[in-house]
């Protein structure tokens, strides 16, 4: 048996989304750009999904970009629009709890000497936002923050976030990774006052390989692929049709069911929650049971034991979570997350991160706890130190 | 006018009446290196191998070769009967095409009468082609020292011509040497102890001990990875891997914290030496070096070695880490070794292991462990698997 318990990482596609990117190979293969009726229907699909899209994020159709996924969006997001409006300011800012793909970015863009705030967050996983405020100048051109942080699940306070921005400096951009919040937290853009915000597939039973960046109408970005001049000359390349059919698939199954898929998922994280507190003993849970975290996730150290070790024992037995840090003795490896948050090391080395899927059941969680609960007594004793 | 490849082979030479063995093996092991490249001709010849080659596939099959233990040298060549006027003509034609290619002020022409039937000697022979070349092109002059290149030529049954020497790895052909068994880890050394011996004709095998679900699966992921490589210079082979996960809990709780790694090793080297038996293996081969670890210094090794009685081959044993790195990244294995996975895990590693371990006291903390069924239970549990030769 398989339980699947990783569902921050990735998630297991829907037989919906398989039909519609098995569809798009086997029959509607057309390259959208075609000018023949073999490309036109593609176009028509294509132009389907993006409205599906829109629909969920709550914006315009054309403020729509298919992206290769996550990554990609949070690039076009944060590069296309440092290339498109150097001019403006030479300041940006993002957290210090951001996914790699947006740290990484910011780190290159230090590089070529862009003035950065990493932005500090607390010991419960939230940015700062006094710092914030202070940090923001007339030199700030953007700033990157996360929805839903992927380690710990705290929700960060976008809306609030981005009145701050624009009454300190209406000019600066606010871009968001909401990669782990979509169907998680019922949102739309233009409420939040977002500028952009990045979308990833496979991270609500769609495929991998697409995602999308919502991008405001009146918000300037460069492209960073050239080419074709695909997706409003945003992002050249021959559209990725399977990707963005399945995508439309996962998108139409997420509009329905949302609340009341939510609505199961916090079901599930207080029967986790309880059920640890109850089995469990010397545990940490990070991700709390209030609205302030987002209700798939669930970070718990399980103090004394490698969390490595834990992953390992735990899919001998079919059930799949995921480490804070990885086993190693050259100390690297911390997750940056956990570190920003201050925890310490016999915290962090122990943390195990749960995510849930709102196909999970309560017997997995049931089975999984047991086992957790089984690992656990038995390696406190082997590991001494 | 053929394309051929001029394969040498030095120390074979020297094998006597066992010479014919040796290059039999070596002309099977270059056929099999360029097996599927098509039907290519390759062929032993007065003490050298030939391989005909065409244009578009040259390159890749010199790659291939140079691979292959026992090539001292290749040299790419053109061949055709033996002609003066020809052999001219041959020269300049590589001088020419040389010459598109990169810049050159000097040359030379370094002659081979291997057929001393030709009327002219060796010096009679560059000096008649390299006024020939002088009397052609304008922009070169000779310069028998230090020339930009050195264009050879070769009169034996036929005449060759070449330019370039490119060096193999040189040992022995694979296999004439008997089969040893690699103790094969995630890290540095071991592959290159492997590659080391199986230079000199040693077949391999290979054995692995993980602590799954104590180390990752990538950790043994990682070691495949590491064998395939190895399998690009010795073909395929069969890695055994070995569960010590069992064998560690039971130390850690009856032994000296201490001496976990040290009997650990020995451990390791008791079953790999019953592995070798049962493969027909005729010695172990490990990475160790002295005092690079505590499990390697002198006193060290003396305990690990007692464990067995099979040769146990340590080509590394007097190797600085900086040599021993710089044959990793000749042999392309080092980029593999130091990726972040251990196969071996941190849990029960102890703050202070001994460095002067004595036979004594670690004998005496076996007798606390019941050590036949823990590797009897070790070995039943082994996972066995063919590492193939993908090129």
């Amino acid at each position: 048996m398989e339980t699947y318990l990783d569902n921050a990482a990735t998630t297991k596609p829907t037989d919906k989304v398989i039909e519609a990117v098995v569809k798009s190979l086997k029959e509607m293969y057309g390259n959208p750009s075609s000018l023949h009726r073999k490309g036109i229907e593609v176009e028509k699909e294509i132009k389907k999904t993006r409205r599906l899209v829109s629909k969920a994020l709550g914006c315009n159709e054309k403020e729509i970009v298919f992206t290769s996924g996550g990554t990609e969006a949070n690039n076009l997001a944060i590069k296309g629009f440092v290339k498109a409006n150097n001019r403006l300011g030479n300041h940006i800012i993002t957290s210090k709890i951001e996914h790699k793909s947006v740290l990484s970015l910011y780190e290159d863009l230090e590089k070529s000497g862009y003035n950065i705030t990493y932005l500090d967050v607390d010991q419960e996983g939230f940015v700062s936002l006094k710092q914030l405020q202070e940090s923001l100048s007339d030199d700030t051109i953007l700033v990157s923050i996360m929805h839903v942080n992927n380690e710990v699940g705290s929700i960060q306070p976008i809306k609030e976030i981005a009145e701050i921005i624009k009454e300190k400096n209406p000019k600066a951009r606010f871009h968001v990774d909401g990669v782990q919040s979509i169907g998680k937290i019922v949102y739309c853009v233009k409420d939040l006052q977002v500028d952009s915000l990045s979308i990833s597939g496979h991270k609500f039973h769609g495929p991998k390989g697409i995602g999308a960046l919502y991008i405001n109408k009146d918000t300037r970005i460069s492209p960073i692929f050239l080419g074709g001049g695909q997706e409003f000359n945003l992002r050249s390349g021959t559209e990725n049709v399977p990707g963005i059919f399945g995508l439309g698939e996962a998108v139409k199954e997420l509009i329905e069911n949302q609340e009341n898929n939510i609505k199961t998922l916090n079901n599930l994280k207080a029967y986790l929650i309880d059920l640890i507190e109850t089995e469990l003993e010397d545990i940490i849970i990070s991700s709390k049971l209030d609205d302030r975290y987002a209700p798939h996730i669930i970070n718990v150290a399980l103090l004394g034991v490698k969390s490595e070790i834990m992953l390992h024992s735990l899919e001998m037995d079919g059930v799949f979570v995921s480490s804070g840090s990885a086993c190693s003795s050259k100390g690297k490896g911390y997750s940056h997350v956990l570190e920003a948050m201050q925890m310490k090391r016999s915290h962090i080395d122990s943390a195990i991160r749960i995510s849930l899927s709102h196909f999970n059941t309560k017997e997995e969680i049931f089975f999984a706890v047991k086992r957790i609960k089984y690992h656990v007594n038995s390696l406190r004793q082997i590991i001494r130190r | 006018m053929e394309k051929v490849i001029i394969i040498r082979y030095g120390e074979i030479m020297l094998k006597g009446l066992n010479k014919s063995y040796f290059e039999n093996k070596l002309v099977k092991h270059i056929r099999h290196a360029l097996s599927d490249l098509g039907k290519l001709k390759v062929y032993k010849e007065h003490s050298r191998i030939y391989v005909n080659v065409e244009e578009y596939n040259e390159n890749q099959i010199i790659e291939r070769i140079k691979r292959v233990f026992g090539v001292v040298s290749i040299s790419p060549a053109k061949r055709f009967p033996v002609d003066m006027e020809n052999i001219k003509k041959v020269v300049l034609g590589e001088l020419q095409d040389k010459l598109q290619k990169k810049v050159i002020k000097t040359f030379k022409i370094e002659s081979k009468r291997g057929d001393k039937k030709f009327p002219m000697k060796s010096p009679e022979i560059s000096r008649e082609i390299g006024g020939f070349v002088l009397e052609n092109i304008d922009s070169i002059s000779v310069d028998v020292h230090r020339p930009d290149i050195a264009i050879n030529v070769e009169i034996r049954n036929n005449a060759f011509v070449f330019s370039e020497k490119i060096n193999g790895f040189g040992g022995l052909p694979l296999g004439t040497n008997g089969k040893g068994l690699l103790l094969l880890s995630g890290g540095i050394d071991s592959p290159v102890a492997g590659w080391l011996v199986a230079k000199r004709g040693v077949a391999l095998e290979a054995i692995h001990f993980h602590s799954y679900p104590f180390t990752s699966e990538r950790a043994k992921e990682k070691v495949i990875d590491l064998a395939r490589m190895l399998a690009t210079y010795c073909g395929e082979f069969k890695l055994h891997s070995i569960n010590l996960l069992p064998i560690q809990k039971e130390i850690n709780e009856k032994c000296p914290e201490e001496e976990m790694t040290i009997l650990s090793r020995r451990f390791m080297m008791k079953i790999a030496e019953r592995i070798a038996l049962k493969s027909k293996c005729d010695a172990l081969i490990t990475g160790e070096s002295i005092g690079q670890v505590a499990s390697q210094t002198v006193n060290s090794l003396q305990v690990t070695n007692e464990a067995v009685n099979l040769p146990v081959f340590r080509p590394l044993i007097a190797m600085d880490k900086v040599d021993i790195i710089q044959i990793a990244k000749q042999i392309n294995t080092y980029e593999t070794s130091i990726l972040p996975f251990e196969d071996c895990c941190t849990v029960f590693l102890p703050k202070h292991p001994v460095t002067k371990p004595k036979l004594e006291k670690i004998l005496y903390s076996e007798t606390l462990l019941n050590v036949e069924a823990l590797i009897n239970e070790a070995i039943e549990n082994m996972d066995e698997e063919i590492i193939e030769l993908e090129i």
